[in-house]
């Protein structure tokens, strides 16, 4: 069974001038010891995913769609439920350490809070285990009197994912975990978490705009445009053989050194990610894709067979249903 | 310590435009009340510490490393926007006085973040024109008026037809818009050097390419020299001709792009292109450590006390032990155009195939002159 599983997700964000549609159908699955790589632009919609399975957008927001955590569905759960979900079920590795902490308290203390407000152990256990959190992720177990001031970026999102693993959830949501770190400090903390979910056989969500990252640490990568997936498979095949245009063009942003394609010519893409008021019809990347064609934007695209074990949102692709008037 | 003759080997063909020598630039860091009451000294951090660059016509630079390194200050240095401590820098072959104004029209600058560069209340035509205006330039070299030096500036930018920018606010334009703002800023004061510091990071990644081919654009058709300051090694791959590595204030490596991003002969360059994501290498043995304190500048190479070499004790085995850890040094040539300051690398002279994973036999060690 899956640890997380996310059906037809709807979220719309109620804002003065009108309903904005950020995430638009979106389904996948993470099981037990598998990593998913969710990417893309900014306003393609990841992040508000990474809020909605934990409800933490406001009561205004709009979600519709199912998110089951370990058998349970989020969405429907009383307030008291989904508190105990939060942390325990799954858990949420934000981006700015720097913002996550708070400033005027011991990061020892903040770790023990989150034991003991579940009730996992008592004041003195939830102690000891946060010693050995720190010291799992390669933080000296002295460091948990420390303030978050003393501590560098990379070791405040140490501090983050010791947090995160607290109190033993199935599933980590990760939400640009290394994007604010220097880039030898990125590597490390990457290690760290891959090693992490590795040796306690966590689900991970990793959300990330850097394509390259996730294929490192992913098993299966999902991209996202305009509020939906547009391609999904395993990650080193999405990475290096890409089936949409768009894939192509984000791929192509993090050039392999020593790949002579890349030398001298920066691949790109004309135009600008859609505003999700105003998405464009048929296939919404058809008014920025070198490959589109006539039928593109009034064709509704959806995810179909892109080779072995792979998806994609694209009429170029092998799945897609024939068109007699778009092969002229 | 390198000079222009070295340099200058490799693909490079234009004239130096800017020459850095020994450039120094140290920041003295604030004491608390207590501590200034009990006459402590602030701690002074060495930011820049001997650097020698040059940037020749038509030739795109990348200086690259960790945040702290000194790359955006040497940067900020060769803009004039920071004094330097020690050292000199030359436009054409002039060094530079007291006297910026003339300096600062011909080399401009691109920031990372576009949005924080524009004025939020002031139309596109206006921040475009403001240079124009803060230089007293009425007219362009062929009569040409305001208008069209705008005009000109933002289609060169590629925001065409200009004149449907001109009333438009920041606020109405993409990131990738934003930033050809900027460069339309830079370009309508028809400049022979840009500096862009990390001009694509703040960008969304689909977007970054149309601004690269943009720089590499200008570079070909103005015959621009373009300093880029980038963490990103990729980028560096992607766009420059050279490659300069930064670690703790001092250049630790220089050359062709091919030879330092394929060839790297620096420890330190060796860990940077290690730490590039690729499929399967999350298990690699990679560089730990936080970046290094410039306040604590080590002694000898200062690179040592992360240095693999070192801790592996390949350097003692060698007998270089002793110098990494005490005797401070400089760049040295170890292929045409191709430098770089480690002990170990000397040892090494001469052409290597690229990414030695060990010596091969072929090779002699020299010894290096004491």
């Amino acid at each position: 069974m899956s640890v997380l599983s996310v059906g037809d997700l709807h979220v719309t964000y109620r804002t003065k001038g009108g309903d904005v549609p950020a995430v638009r159908g979106v389904s996948f699955d993470i099981d037990k010891g598998h990593v998913l790589g969710l990417a893309g632009e900014s306003g393609c919609g990841k992040s508000t995913i990474a809020g909605a399975i934990l409800r933490l957008h406001s009561p205004k927001t709009k979600i519709e769609g199912n998110v089951i955590i370990d058998g349970q569905d989020v969405l429907s759960l009383k307030p008291g439920r989904l508190r105990a979900v939060r942390w325990t079920g799954a858990s949420i590795i934000f981006q700015g350490a720097l913002h996550a902490l708070n400033p005027v308290r011991r990061v020892g203390d903040q770790i023990v809070e989150a034991i003991t407000v579940h009730k996992l152990a008592g004041e003195r256990e939830a102690r000891v285990r946060t010693a050995e959190l720190l010291e799992e992720v390669g933080l000296p177990a002295r460091r948990i009197d420390d303030y978050p001031h003393e501590l560098s970026g990379g070791q405040k999102q140490r501090v983050m994912i010791a947090m995160a693993l607290a109190c033993n959830p199935s599933l980590v949501i990760a939400d640009e975990p290394t994007t604010a770190l220097d880039v030898m400090v990125q590597a490390q903390v990457l290690q760290l978490l891959k090693s992490l979910q590795r040796e306690l056989g966590l689900a991970m969500l990793f959300i990330t705009h850097d394509l390259s990252v996730l294929v490192e640490v992913a098993d299966r990568i999902a991209i996202m445009y305009a509020g939906q997936i547009i391609e999904e498979g395993p990650a080193e095949h999405v990475f290096h053989d890409p089936a949409h245009p768009y894939t192509k063009a984000l791929a192509g942003a993090f050039p392999a050194i020593g790949d002579a394609r890349f030398r001298g010519k920066p691949a790109g893409l004309g135009g600008d990610p859609p505003d999700p008021q105003h998405v464009p019809s048929g296939c919404p990347f058809h008014p920025r894709c070198p490959e589109a064609i006539a039928v593109c934007p009034t064709l509704d695209v959806e995810l179909w067979t892109a080779g072995e074990d792979r998806r994609a949102a694209c009429v170029h692709v092998s799945g897609a249903p024939v068109l007699s008037e778009s092969r002229e | 310590m390198s000079d222009t003759t070295q340099e200058r080997a490799g693909p490079v063909v234009g004239d130096p435009v800017i020459e850095v020598r020994d450039l120094e630039v140290s920041f003295s860091g604030r004491t608390s009340l207590l501590g200034g009451l009990m006459k402590k000294k602030a701690a002074v951090a060495t930011a820049v510490d001997g650097v020698d660059l040059t940037l020749h016509e038509g030739e795109v630079l990348a200086l690259a490393g960790e945040s702290g390194c000194g790359k955006t200050t040497t940067a900020r240095a060769i803009m004039g926007l920071i004094r330097p401590n020690g050292g000199q820098i030359s436009f054409r072959g002039k060094p530079l006085g007291r006297k910026l104004q003339s300096y600062r029209r011909v080399v401009q600058m691109v920031f990372q973040d576009p949005t924080a560069s524009l004025n939020p209340r002031q139309t596109i035509y206006e921040s475009v024109a403001e240079g124009l205006r803060i230089h007293k330039i009425h007219e362009g070299p062929n009569g040409e008026g305001e208008e069209e030096l705008v005009a000109r500036a933002l289609s060169r930018a590629g925001l065409r037809p200009p004149e449907r920018f001109y009333l438009l606010y920041p606020h109405e334009l993409s990131g990738g818009q934003r930033q050809r703002v900027v460069i339309a800023g830079a370009l309508v004061l028809d400049p022979r050097v840009i500096v862009a510091d990390e001009p694509v990071s703040n960008l969304d990644a689909s977007v970054r390419g149309e601004i690269l081919q943009l720089l590499l654009g200008l570079r070909d058709s103005l015959q621009l020299s373009i300093l880029i300051v980038t963490h990103d090694l990729g980028l560096a791959w992607t766009v420059a001709d050279r490659v300069a590595v930064m670690y703790l204030g001092r250049i630790v490596e220089i050359g062709p792009a091919e030879e330092v991003l394929l060839r790297p002969r620096h420890p330190y360059t060796k860990a940077l292109l290690d730490v590039v994501p690729e499929a399967g290498g999350i298990d690699r043995p990679i560089l730990q450590g936080e970046p290094p304190d410039p306040t604590r500048v080590p002694r000898g190479c200062r690179f040592h006390p992360r240095c693999p070499v070192v801790a592996s004790g390949e350097a003692a085995t060698l007998g270089i032990d002793g110098k990494c850890r005490g005797e401070d040094l400089g760049l040295e040539e170890l292929s045409p155009g191709h430098l770089a300051a480690c002990y170990e690398a000397s040892l090494r002279r001469g052409p290597v195939t690229p990414l030695l994973p060990e010596p091969s036999a072929s090779e002699t060690p020299r010894q290096v002159d004491p």
